[in-house]
Order: structure tokens, then C-alpha cells, then sequence
């Protein structure tokens, strides 16, 4: 088991590995004439081509219940789309249940490596899985309200799985330590709080008074994830590199 | 109306060309278009990579067959891309894989209760109890392991409960050996449904063995490794069905008489015009394979194709729900066991059987499709929802229950 992330050893990856060898395939490479003139331009000629004709990743479900194509109809009458309001709470909601097994599998890693100083406790990664946990139940009550179904992989929902597919890679790969692990978390902790922001917004815009309180609670206890997930990354990272004595600042 | 598979000819094999543009089309929608449209798009993917598998074996075996083998093999790699290109990019390889199991619960079923020979649908019942596991398996680990809903995918048309365990499914290789169907006497559909369960079933060994490796997780990593063991038993089993005293011409032929069928059921269900103009195009596309190989099978083997054909296609694979179907399997046939090439309830499976030692041999230091969806019951929105049932959020933001 390896607690530390960037010790000496054999990696062969760079140039300088064989100095004989590379400066070969330098001279190789500068022999070969390409054989079609250009640049990496032709790359994004070709997926322009291709987005013209793309119809998008997908649609926001049709509210099924007469309560939500009730909201939907009327929002729609005022010049609103409702859908983006319901594809936006999708993406929060994936990304919050996502975000428990994230935590769990922290939480793991923090049995295996342990703590350090200026890191997370155990209670600290806990009291965080718990709070995704409620913040995925809030946004899937907030979605029922709405006559939308919670269960449905949204357009946005989708994107931000897609966007983000590296983070739980990080966190289940046994040869990571916690440390490498809140690098992962840092993405998913300041796309989460951006994620929240935007989402006051639209139920602001939207008249949902209620939510909006509710949200930026989501959002005072994300802002809080953040800053000691940034801390304990910090801590650990200088700790490892040992130009802190006192590596880190003690978690609130 | 019926194909007359001896009239129509189709599109002539020098009439049979792409472009990379024509090859690489748009994809179909993950979260827009209906779970059988992917069903159909996996289960063809693996039509072709069998009839590129069996091309290049033949190859190897007939010196007078390489030149025509590797005429009509270039068009269907063409044929495998364009389809398997077909698969959206945002549909990440678990997912993907929910994807290689629905189609091998749902063709499996459809193929059981259509196939004409009592032994014959009896392994198919046999293999689909198994498949049906894996599906719970796999929809475990990506409920566990993403967070995510296996249902966003699976579209509510197939169950996800346990079937015949993944950790009794481990066999010694000759108890997935079958009895051949006798080629003189089987019913055409009979091979056809031999020829592409054991088709689609190969792409599905190759497509875990290759994204096995790309998985992070140790759980992960083990349950595609034991399940991929499990898909190289049903091959073993699917292939073995096969008569092997046919001749190279004769599985050849009937290997695109088979890819003919699958396409015209493709056809016959698809609701996506362009996935559907797709399955019309490489129905004429067979038919010219088909035709070629009708061909060579009279100037070469000096026999008539009708000896082996059906005048007609039957009516294609059913690409549908068959819940009830598999219920009923799962509740009347779960404890079967193979013993050689019969299946048995597990009471008649004698201690140390080498099956038994075959599997605890492998299970020695833990299973890993048991450990995946330990205490797993899958529900709508993930297995979190059901853990936060009748808990609420209070007024600070926090969990109450």
C-alpha cells in the first residue's frame, strides 16, 4: 500500500529516459513528410460538419401528472420553459447521488490511508455523504412537486455523468490515496457549487420562493464542502512535499 | 409478403460500397430511443462480428473458398462498423453492457419459445436464466458504483432480480458441450437460431474481455472477468450445438441465410427511420451475400441450396418484452444443472462432481458476482432512493427521518 503520490522511481514516459533512442525518433519523425497538407484544422472542419446535423443528446420528459403539465402549461403561456428548470434539477440529482458514492468511497480510502494532519476526519467525510444524501432527497421532492419524474436520466443529467465520468474512476481505483482522491473531489465540489448557483437562479426566475430558500441552504453546505475539501487537498499536498511544518489549517 | 429467398436477389456484392461519412452515421439517443432500438443495434454488431469470425477461420481451413471468403468479409466489416458506430458516445461501457444483457434475456426468450426442437429450447432456457443474473449483476455495480439508475437504460421492458446465480453458473468445460442438431433432420430455423444465440453471444465474451481491463474498480474488474468466463461457457454451449459434419460451404451459407433473418427482424421492429433505413439496406446487402453463396455451394459442392434453405425466412426473432416467459423459466427451471450434455435439477449432481470442484476452484477466494449486489434489490432511482425512504430533509438542509 503507497500513501504518498510523488516519490522518485523509473518512469520511462519522458525523452530524457533514452537519450540515444529519442534523439533516433526525433530524426525519424522529421524525415517523415506528412502526406496530406494542413493543420489539426481539418479536425474541427470534420465535427462541425457533424454537429450540423446532430439533433442534440436528448429530451426532457413530458411532465406525466396533471398537477405538473399543469405548472408546465402555465409557465409556457407566461414565455417560460419550465423543462430547462426540470432538466437543470435532473442534473443536480445525479450529481448529488453520484456524489454519496463518491463519499463512500472516500471513506474507504480514508480506512486504508488514514488521516494526516490538516485532513479529513472520519466524521468530516461522513457528515458530507450525508449531506448529498439530502440534498439528492430535496431535489427529488422538488422534482415531484413539480410533476417531473425524478427518475428520469435528464439531458443535462447526462451531460454533467459525461463531464464528470473521471471523478468516481479516481475514487474506486485502488491505487490512489485519499490525497490523489480530493483532487477528484475538488472537480466535484466546484462544478456542485456552480451547479447549485445556477439553480437559484432559474427558480428565482421561475417564482419558486420556497426553493429558492431551500437551495441556497444546499448551496451554504456545498460552499462548505468545498472550502474543506480544498483544505484538506492542500494539506496533504504540502504535507507530502514538507514546506508546511504546520501543513494546512485546522478544519472548522 | 414473404421473402422468396431464391427470387430476390438483392444488391449485387460490387454494388455494395461506402464512404467513411456513410460508415460513421449519427447515433442513436441513450436517453430518446427506445431500449430495443439499442437491443437491435448490439445484437447485429455481434451478427457481424461472427460472420467476420467464421470468414477468417474458413480462411484458414479452404484453400478454393479464401478469394470469395474474403470478398464478401470486406463488406461485412463495413456492415459491423456502420452498425456498431451506431452506439452514442455518452453511453459509457456499463451502461453498454446493460445494453449486451437485455439483448441476451430478450432474443434468447423469443428465440426459445419460437425454436422447434424440444433440446434445443431447453438450452436456450438454460443459458437465458443465466444471462437474466447477469443483468442483475451488472445493474448492481453500476447502481453502486455511479449512482445511477440501470432502468435509465433497461426502459422497464425486462426485470432486474437474480436468476440462476453467476456463482453456480461456473461448469467444467465438458458440461457445456451440447448435442449437435442433426443437420439432415433440423428444421432450418433450428440452425439459424444455433448460428446467431451463439453469435451474439461471442461479441458479448470479446466486448467484456476488452472493457474489462478499462474498469478502475477491483469489484469491477473481477465481475467482468467472471462473467466474461461465464459468456465463454455459453459459447462453448451455443457452438456446440451446431452440427460440425456440415461443410464449410453449408455453415456458410447458412450463416448469411441467419444474417438475413436478424436484419429482416430488425427491420420487421425497428422504430427509428434511420437505424430502420439502415437494417432495409443490409437486408438487400444479404440477399446478394446470399445469393453469391448459393452459387458457389452449386458449382462447387454440386448441391442444391434448397437442400438446405427454406423457401422462405420464418418470422423474425421477436424483439419485445418477455417478462412472463422468463418468469415462468425462473420459477420452473433455476435449479437446473448440466451434467454432460443433459440438463438435471442440482439434487442429481453427486458431491465432488467436477463441475462442483470446476467452480469452487474459482470461487476460493471470494465471488465476485455475490459480492457486487450483496443485499441488492434494485428499485426506481437507485438504491439510494430506498434508503432515504421516509427520511426527510429538515430546515437546516440536514437528514431526518
Amino acid at each position: 500500500m503507497k500513501k504518498t503520490t510523488s516519490d522518485v522511481g523509473l518512469n520511462r514516459t519522458g525523452i530524457q529516459t533514452s537519450p540515444i533512442d529519442s534523439k533516433e525518433t526525433l530524426e525519424g519523425a522529421q524525415q517523415g513528410v506528412p502526406s496530406s497538407p494542413g493543420s489539426g484544422l481539418g479536425i474541427l472542419e470534420v465535427r462541425a460538419l457533424y454537429a450540423k446535423e446532430s439533433e442534440g443528446l436528448g429530451t426532457v420528459p413530458v411532465p406525466a401528472t396533471l398537477k405538473g403539465m399543469f405548472t408546465t402549461a402555465k409557465e409556457l403561456l407566461k414565455g417560460n420553459k419550465p423543462t430547462v428548470f426540470i432538466d437543470k434539477l435532473g442534473e443536480r440529482l445525479g450529481f448529488e447521488r453520484t456524489g454519496v458514492r463518491l463519499y463512500e468511497a472516500a471513506l474507504c480510502k480514508f480506512d486504508i490511508h488514514g488521516p494526516w494532519q490538516g485532513g479529513p476526519s472520519r466524521e468530516q467525510l461522513e457528515k458530507i455523504l450525508r449531506d448529498e444524501l439530502s440534498h439528492f432527497i430535496l431535489v427529488r421532492e422538488a422534482m415531484e412537486k413539480l410533476g417531473a419524474d425524478p427518475t428520469a436520466l435528464t439531458p443535462s443529467a447526462n451531460l454533467a455523468a459525461v463531464a464528470s465520468k473521471g471523478i468516481p474512476h479516481v475514487l474506486v481505483d485502488p491505487r490512489t490515496n485519499l490525497v490523489q482522491c480530493l483532487e477528484a473531489l475538488l472537480v466535484a465540489e466546484l462544478t456542485d457549487n456552480a451547479g447549485w448557483e445556477l439553480l437559484i437562479e432559474l427558480a428565482q426566475g421561475l417564482g419558486q420562493a420556497e426553493l429558492v430558500e431551500q437551495f441556497e441552504q444546499a448551496l451554504g453546505v456545498e460552499a462548505e464542502h468545498l472550502m474543506l475539501v480544498r483544505r484538506w487537498l492542500i494539506a496533504g499536498v504540502t504535507g507530502e512535499a514538507g514546506v508546511r511544518e504546520e501543513a494546512g489549517v485546522p478544519a472548522p | 409478403m414473404a421473402l422468396d429467398l431464391f427470387k430476390e436477389k438483392g444488391v449485387a456484392l460490387d454494388r455494395q460500397v461506402f464512404t467513411w461519412k456513410d460508415l460513421v452515421q449519427r447515433p442513436y439517443s441513450k436517453l430518446d430511443d427506445d431500449a430495443f432500438t439499442r437491443v437491435r443495434v448490439i445484437f447485429m454488431n455481434g451478427i457481424e462480428a461472427d460472420a467476420l469470425r467464421f470468414k477468417h477461420i474458413a480462411a484458414r481451413m479452404s484453400r478454393q473458398l479464401r478469394e470469395p471468403l474474403a470478398l464478401i468479409r470486406r463488406v461485412e466489416h463495413h456492415q459491423q462498423t456502420m452498425i456498431n458506430w451506431l452506439n452514442p458516445p455518452d453511453q459509457n461501457p456499463l451502461e453498454t453492457t446493460l445494453g449486451f444483457e437485455q439483448v441476451a434475456i430478450e432474443v434468447t426468450a423469443s428465440v426459445a419459445q419460437k425454436e422447434p426442437d424440444p433440446y434445443m429450447a431447453q438450452a436456450y432456457r438454460f443459458g437465458l436464466l443465466e444471462d437474466f443474473d447477469h443483468l442483475y449483476r451488472y445493474a448492481a455495480l453500476y447502481d453502486r458504483l455511479e449512482g445511477k439508475d440501470p432502468n435509465c437504460l433497461i426502459q422497464s421492458y425486462s426485470d432486474i432480480r437474480p436468476g440462476r446465480p453467476t456463482v453456480v453458473e461456473h461448469r467444467h468445460p465438458l458440461d457445456d458441450l451440447r448435442r449437435p442438431y442433426d443437420m439432415r433432420t433440423a428444421h432450418p430455423l433450428t440452425k439459424i437460431h444455433a448460428l446467431l444465440i451463439t453469435a451474439a453471444e461471442f461479441q458479448t465474451h470479446d466486448y467484456y474481455m476488452t472493457v474489462g481491463p478499462m474498469f478502475a474498480d477491483p469489484v469491477a474488474r473481477q465481475l467482468y472477468a467472471e462473467i466474461a468466463s461465464i459468456e465463454e461457457q455459453h459459447v462453448t454451449q451455443y457452438g456446440s450445438l451446431q452440427d460440425p459434419d456440415e461443410s464449410l460451404l453449408e455453415k456458410w451459407l447458412l450463416h448469411e441465410a441467419m444474417e438475413l433473418y436478424c436484419y429482416q427482424s430488425c427491420m420487421a421492429y425497428e422504430g427509428n427511420p434511420r437505424v430502420k433505413a439502415i437494417w432495409e439496406r443490409f437486408v438487400d446487402y444479404e440477399l446478394g451475400h446470399l445469393h453469391f453463396v448459393m452459387e458457389l455451394f452449386q458449382r462447387l459442392e454440386g448441391r442444391d441450396p434448397a437442400e438446405v434453405l427454406p423457401a422462405t425466412l420464418p418470422e423474425p426473432v421477436d424483439f419485445k418484452s418477455h417478462r412472463e416467459f422468463v418468469r415462468r423459466v425462473l420459477s420452473q427451471e433455476v435449479d437446473l444443472r448440466a451434467k454432460g450434455t443433459e440438463f438435471v435439477d442440482k439434487a442429481e449432481i453427486p458431491p465432488g462432481h467436477r463441475s462442483l470442484i470446476y467452480r469452487d476452484t474459482l470461487n476460493a477466494d471470494g465471488s465476485p458476482s455475490e459480492i457486487a449486489a450483496a443485499g441488492y434489490q434494485w428499485m426506481p432511482g437507485t438504491e439510494l432512493a430506498g434508503r432515504v425512504q421516509g427520511v426527510g430533509v429538515g430546515p437546516e438542509g440536514r437528514l431526518q427521518s
